[in-house]
């Protein structure tokens, strides 16, 4: 090849190498129960047996411990806010229209936080420590997925304070554990 | 470097599909295996800890750190990671021992490629303008190089059978956790019809799922320990290029480099667990490293009986540290390899203490 040919080239600064190779994911043994329980109606954590922090949804262990999560255990309906933010951002392909809010909630028998929407509720006075509590879709709707919980919504009851969020029982929150 | 002891090797079984297992629940055994074998309880209890995995083969963005979940890394830890073969997370480990920064440390790798097609998910590990387009997957690669070696009568389709069944069989003997073992024949090998010609499917590698770990420290711990363990006298590891072309695949340069510098030829090599995916590459190593009769190849089956990518690398030393540790052999050599048609290799030489 001529210099001149070569210089008379335009430079080639990218190609096009599409990439596309299909898996067959799976969600993990412990994720596996915690979605056979969800497609039922039942949020359910799993115990740490070294430290008693339970997880929900669960990935098998306890990142802290490094030890396996076998115990089961159900948690409740309601949850408190643990941190939250508001999104006015459109996405593509999600029904959800701005702005609503995403946040993270520690239900109830639980010590970690999930990520979940809320509704039902006035923007500007979602706070951190606001108990909420699931609203469900019909029980013909339900997958093995997060959404058959459709969001939380506010409810009456006294704010948590930060120090005792993720430390709510079971039993629920009346102004005190 | 300096030397360093291995204390513990652990190793999942091979299975060609853990189902749900995510990467956690494939870590979390090997981890706990490896680690209570020295009497410690988590990745507090060591200096360092350095991981060897590839997210391409589950299909799973950032599941290596996603493994951290399996470590016990609260209060944090020194965590690393290589995306490569766990034997590169033992280098890593090994550099970071030799500059005084840490006196042990746990490794682990871990390998899921049941999600995907493994042969076509490799192909992207080409270079990216002429290879990765075209989609040559390994079994593609690793038959080129095989017939290159047939044309030229450097081995022939009976070689590489032998290789088959001594795997099979040896894998039989000594190895709970191969995924394929069993009494076979030349003659019933060869009466197979090829599969990516002139590769019959036996020659090369099953595709498992599974996970391997270790725990290394300096000479000092390990005596304090007081455990037995297994000396890494040398390691070396070297690459050749990307481009297939320009390679001489009948021989491992890059191999043969590794092992001058390892020092393989310092002493007799009485066991040698070689990284070989098809039958073919396990002559062609075998060579590089100057190996004869007097060496037992593969004792374990080699990954011919369960490749669990990303943790077959350090599963083969640890196969010859577990050795060394029992005391059935004093002085073995452990190969790993990375790329297609063995481009890249990593030699160690491990000793009795
Ligand atoms: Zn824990």
């Amino acid at each position: 090849m001529s210099e001149e040919t070569t210089s008379s080239e335009d430079d080639i600064t990218a190609i096009e190498t599409p990439v596309y190779l299909t898996y067959n994911f799976t969600a993990g043994e412990a994720t596996t129960r915690f979605l056979h329980q969800v497609r039922k109606g039942k949020v359910m954590g799993q115990r740490c047996p070294g430290c008693g922090n339970v997880y929900a949804p669960a990935r098998g262990s306890c990142a802290a411990c490094g030890l396996p999560t076998s115990e089961e255990v159900e948690l409740g309906n309601k949850a408190t806010v643990q941190s939250f933010t508001i999104v006015w951002i459109p996405i593509p392909n999600n029904p959800i229209q701005p702005p609503y809010i995403v946040a993270n909630l520690v239900p109830d028998g639980a010590n970690i936080s999930f990520i979940h929407l809320m509704s039902e509720c006035d923007n500007d006075s979602v706070h951190i420590g606001q108990r909420v509590e699931a609203v469900w879709k019909p029980e013909e709707e339900w997958d093995y997925a997060m959404d058959n919980i459709r969001y939380f919504r506010p409810l009456d009851e006294p704010d948590v304070p930060i120090e005792m969020i993720g430390k709510v029982p079971l039993s629920g929150w009346e102004g005190k554990a | 470097m300096k030397d360093i002891a291995i204390v513990s090797f652990a190793q999942s079984d091979c299975r060609r599909d853990a189902g749900a297992c995510n990467e956690v629940e494939l870590i979390m055994p090997v981890i706990e295996q490896a680690m209570q074998a020295v009497g410690l309880n988590n990745s507090q209890d060591v200096d360092f800890t350095c991981s060897g995995s590839c997210d391409y083969q589950q299909g799973a963005a950032f599941a290596f750190v996603m493994g951290v979940d399996a470590l016990g890394a609260v209060p944090p830890i020194k965590e690393s990671h290589v995306e490569m073969d766990a034997a590169w997370a033992l280098y890593e480990s090994m550099l970071k021992i030799s500059m005084g920064q840490a006196e042990s440390a746990l490794i682990y790798g871990f390998g899921k490629s049941s999600p995907g097609e493994l042969p076509t998910v490799l192909s992207q590990q080409l270079d990216p303008y002429y290879l990765a387009p075209l989609w040559v997957d390994s079994v593609s690669l690793a038959a080129l190089q095989a017939r290159v070696l047939l044309d030229r009568g450097l081995l022939s389709e009976q070689d590489m059978a032998a290789v088959v069944a001594r795997s099979r069989a040896n894998a039989k003997a000594n190895n709970p956790h191969a995924q394929l073992a069993g009494d076979v024949s030349v003659e019933e090998l060869l009466a197979e019809s090829p599969w990516v010609a002139p590769l019959r499917k036996h020659d090369c590698c099953p595709i498992s799922d599974g996970a391997s770990a270790m725990v290394i420290c300096t000479i000092e711990k390990a005596r304090a320990w007081g455990k037995p363990y297994a000396v890494i006298r040398g390691i070396d590891h070297r690459m050749e290029s990307h481009n297939i072309g320009a390679r001489d695949l009948t021989r491992s340069v890059s191999t043969e480099l590794a092992a001058a510098q390892a020092g393989v030829d310092r002493g007799p090599v009485e066991v040698a667990e070689l990284y070989a995916p098809f039958s073919h590459q396990e002559i062609i190593l075998s060579q590089a490293l100057g190996l004869d009769d007097s060496t037992e190849i593969n004792p374990s089956g080699g990954v011919l009986a369960g490749n669990l990518m990303m943790a077959s690398g350090l599963s083969r030393i640890g196969e010859v540290a577990t050795r060394i540790m029992s005391g059935d052999v004093r002085r073995g050599v452990a190969h790993a390899t990375s790329g297609p048609c063995l481009q890249h290799n990593l030699v160690a030489v491990l000793e009795a203490a």
